[in-house]
């Protein structure tokens, strides 16, 4: 009679779903379909022995997944990309008509809350959402919800024109009369631009019953609830006119929409001209964007950091590698401390959470508190010396380098290197001599 | 960003007398009555500009404390005589206050009005300054951080940004300036002239009632909810991996061994492709 033996290890690996190498040592599918299509379960397969001796059943579909390669294969494209559901809108029988922001000219979570909140306007309806977007090109108008798309570039121009993007947004109002209108409620993009075209019709006369709700945060049964002044919700019917908060609705995940384009008829076109060509001057002409010096800008604003921890040696360097790049000034708790930053620069749940759209953190480790400050960057890089610490995990590029040498080469390949400014070579020279150790000792 | 120097001749040639829309404020975390601290921005913004010559509107309660507080913030100017100035056009809450205000504008031949952008009572849509600005057909600008020049037809200004960006505007007169709240801080309210101060109230006001207010019902502000991440799994293997994933992604580059040089490339190039770095001051090297 021969001793049944059992790999501990082999046990131990194949009862852990998780384990990297279950998939090697899994036992065969229970059931399966066979060639001619037939399901065939193994009895015997199904389940198996714990450690203390109970039959354990996983029917999590671990197991299956370690069938033949072909469908594992099959299961992880389809993890990778999962499937949305296409819906087509053929003959709309209303439209409800988003405007989304586009900061920077891409949609915003704010704008995909706003596409989730219009197809909650238009449930169970064959009612189109319709994308009013002012620029050609946009990516992910599917995804994010729009069934329609209606870009009117063609008829504003580029740049800040309040009074233009009104008029064509009145065009549209006489072409398809849609049942809402959602506006991102921010200042001066798209809550400006939704008052615009609230007042406009409030005054107008048409429509004298109507209210635009601003700060609008739910809307559920044909009420909507909006923040108002003074600590105070306003809950009223659903007017036609909406400015939406952040976070006002879920956006969609399941459903993929078609984002056909959509087009103004000439005579709605040549309304908006002739509307555009009375008034002879336009009330407000952009004059373009003002240089704003960074370190001015208030460092939970700032959208470019450039940050020194304790890996910065060379401050000096430092500095003028900050005014190179027009980056915002910041510092780690570190940094503050020593003496080398002033507080005002902390980043940190002890100083200031900022909100860069990039960030580099350069000779800086990574406290916890350092990386609670900036959650909401978007991108985050990382200089440092270090390999294994919480920055570089954290980084979307890290560069393991000497900080005070990268931010030296950087100013030189920008054609600013630092000994070329004559009104700093001169303090400068005096210290030239002494390695950063020394220099350290100096300063201290 | 700094305020033209002999602003107040050049201004009162131009436009005669700035007015500033007022409205009572609520401190943030206390509650307690006060100025409201766009309006109070607006007030400071109307005293650089024209000194004495800025003249307060307010439509509403007459008994309302904070309007002296508007009126202690005339101190500091060239002439240290003057003394604020109040039309107060007397309505109840409940009343619309754009019809008797825009009247009044127009009999008063106003040419420029500041304002805050929001309310810190009552509804505090915002919509004020555009309802004022359509029935009178004037240009209308929000977000303003500043006020540059002050020239016979047009007002430049800046308007604020997100990420403390700034644009410069022309703004044609007659219009209406609603005030960010990071323009320049308002400078503190003074007892004596705040006393001074003369408030006059307006008669012939017929406001009317507000008649879309009444339908609505008003609560004290809930919390909003805390938007939760959701795990979209079907069975236990995904939903225990969800559990279990670190928040921090790894999925960055991390690239070694490099000479500082190397570095720096790679670093320029990241940044140029992310698009904060302009390629216009490109090195003759490349």
């Amino acid at each position: 009679m021969s001793i049944r033996r059992i790999d501990p290890h082999a046990e131990r690996i194949r009862r852990n779903r998780l384990h990297p190498r279950h998939h090697e040592l899994v036992r065969p599918a229970w059931r399966w379909t066979s060639a001619e299509g037939v399901t065939r379960i193994d009895p015997h397969a199904l389940g198996a022995i714990g450690p203390n001796g109970i039959k354990r059943i996983d029917r999590s579909g671990g197991a299956v997944d370690a069938g033949p390669a072909v469908a594992r294969e099959a299961a992880r494209q389809d993890e990778a990309v999962p499937s949305r559901r296409p819906v087509t809108i053929d003959e709309p029988a209303g439209y409800v008509m988003v405007v989304p922001e586009c900061l920077e000219g891409r949609l915003s979570d704010h704008d995909r809350d706003l596409f989730g909140l219009a197809h909650q306007l238009a449930e169970d309806r064959q009612v189109a959402v319709v994308a009013v977007t002012f620029q050609p090109a946009l990516e992910g108008l599917e995804e994010a919800g729009a069934d329609r798309w209606l870009d009117l570039s063609a008829l504003v121009a580029d740049g800040y024109a309040p009074e233009a993007r009104l008029a064509a947004l009145l065009a549209v109002e006489t072409a398809f009369s849609p049942r809402h209108w959602l506006f991102a409620d921010t200042f001066p993009g798209g809550g400006d631009l939704g008052r615009r075209l609230a007042a406009k019709l409030a005054l107008s006369g048409e429509r004298e019953d109507e209210r635009v709700a601003a700060g609008v945060w739910q809307v559920a049964d044909g009420q909507c609830l909006s923040r108002a002044a003074d600590r105070q919700d306003i809950q009223r019917r659903l007017p036609r006119i909406l400015l939406a908060l952040a976070e006002c609705a879920e956006p969609l995940s399941e459903t993929r929409h078609e984002a056909r384009p959509l087009t103004l008829e000439a005579r709605f076109q040549s309304s908006f001209q002739s509307s555009m060509a009375e008034p002879g001057e336009a009330g407000i002409v952009d004059r373009g964007r003002v240089a704003v010096d960074p370190q001015r800008i208030p460092l939970a604003q700032a959208p470019f950091i450039l940050s020194a921890g304790r890996g910065i040696g060379d401050w000096e360097g430092y500095h003028h590698a900050a005014r190179v790049l027009g980056a915002s000034e910041g510092a780690s708790r570190v940094a503050v401390d020593d003496g080398h930053m002033p507080r005002a620069r902390q980043v940190g749940a002890t100083g200031t959470f900022v909100s860069a759209g990039c960030y580099v953190a350069v000779g800086i480790s990574g406290a916890v508190q350092h990386l609670q400050g900036i959650t909401k960057c978007q991108r985050v890089v990382a200089i440092n010396s270090d390999p294994g610490c919480d920055m570089v995990k954290r980084a979307d590029l890290a560069i393991i380098a000497d900080g005070d040498a990268v931010l030296a080469a950087v100013c030189e390949r920008l054609g600013q290197p630092r000994a070329a400014e004559p009104s700093e070579a001169v303090p400068e020279a005096g210290s030239g001599a002494l390695s950063k150790e020394e220099r350290q000792h100096v300063a201290a | 960003m700094s305020q033209p120097e002999n602003a107040t001749a050049e201004t009162v040639d131009a436009i005669g007398t700035v007015h500033a829309l007022i409205s009572s404020g609520r401190h943030p975390v206390s509650g307690r009555p006060g100025r409201a601290r766009e309006d109070a921005r607006a007030v400071e913004m109307g005293l650089t500009l024209a000194g004495a010559g800025l003249h307060l509107v307010h439509a509403g309660n007459a008994e309302e404390p904070a309007l002296r507080d508007y009126l202690g913030m005339y101190h500091g100017l060239d002439d240290s005589a003057a003394r604020g100035e109040l039309s107060l056009l007397p309505m109840a809450a409940e009343d619309d206050a754009v019809p008797p205000l825009a009247h009044w504008l127009e009999t008063q031949g106003a040419r420029m009005v500041l304002t805050g952008q929001r309310a810190e009572c009552g509804e505090g849509s915002g919509m004020l300054p555009y309802l004022l600005a359509e029935r009178l057909g004037w240009s209308l600008t929000t977000g303003v951080a500043a006020i540059e020049a002050v020239a016979a037809t047009h007002v430049t200004v800046l308007q604020a940004l997100p990420q403390g960006q700034r644009r410069r505007l022309d703004v044609r007169l007659p219009c209406l300036i609603a005030v960010d709240a990071c323009a320049p801080a308002p400078r503190q309210s003074a007892f004596g002239p705040a006393r001074r101060g003369k408030i006059e109230i307006v008669e012939d006001v017929t406001p009317e009632r507000d008649a879309a207010r009444a339908e609505w019902q008003w609560q004290p502000a809930r919390p909003r909810p805390k938007r939760l991440k959701v795990v979209k799994a079907t069975n236990a293997r995904e939903r225990f991996r969800a559990a279990a994933a670190k928040s921090s992604a790894a999925n960055g580059q991390v690239l070694s061994d490099l000479t500082p040089e190397q570095a720096a490339d790679k670093l320029i190039a990241y940044l140029r492709a992310e698009k904060i770095l302009v390629d216009d001051d490109e090195p003759a090297s490349d």
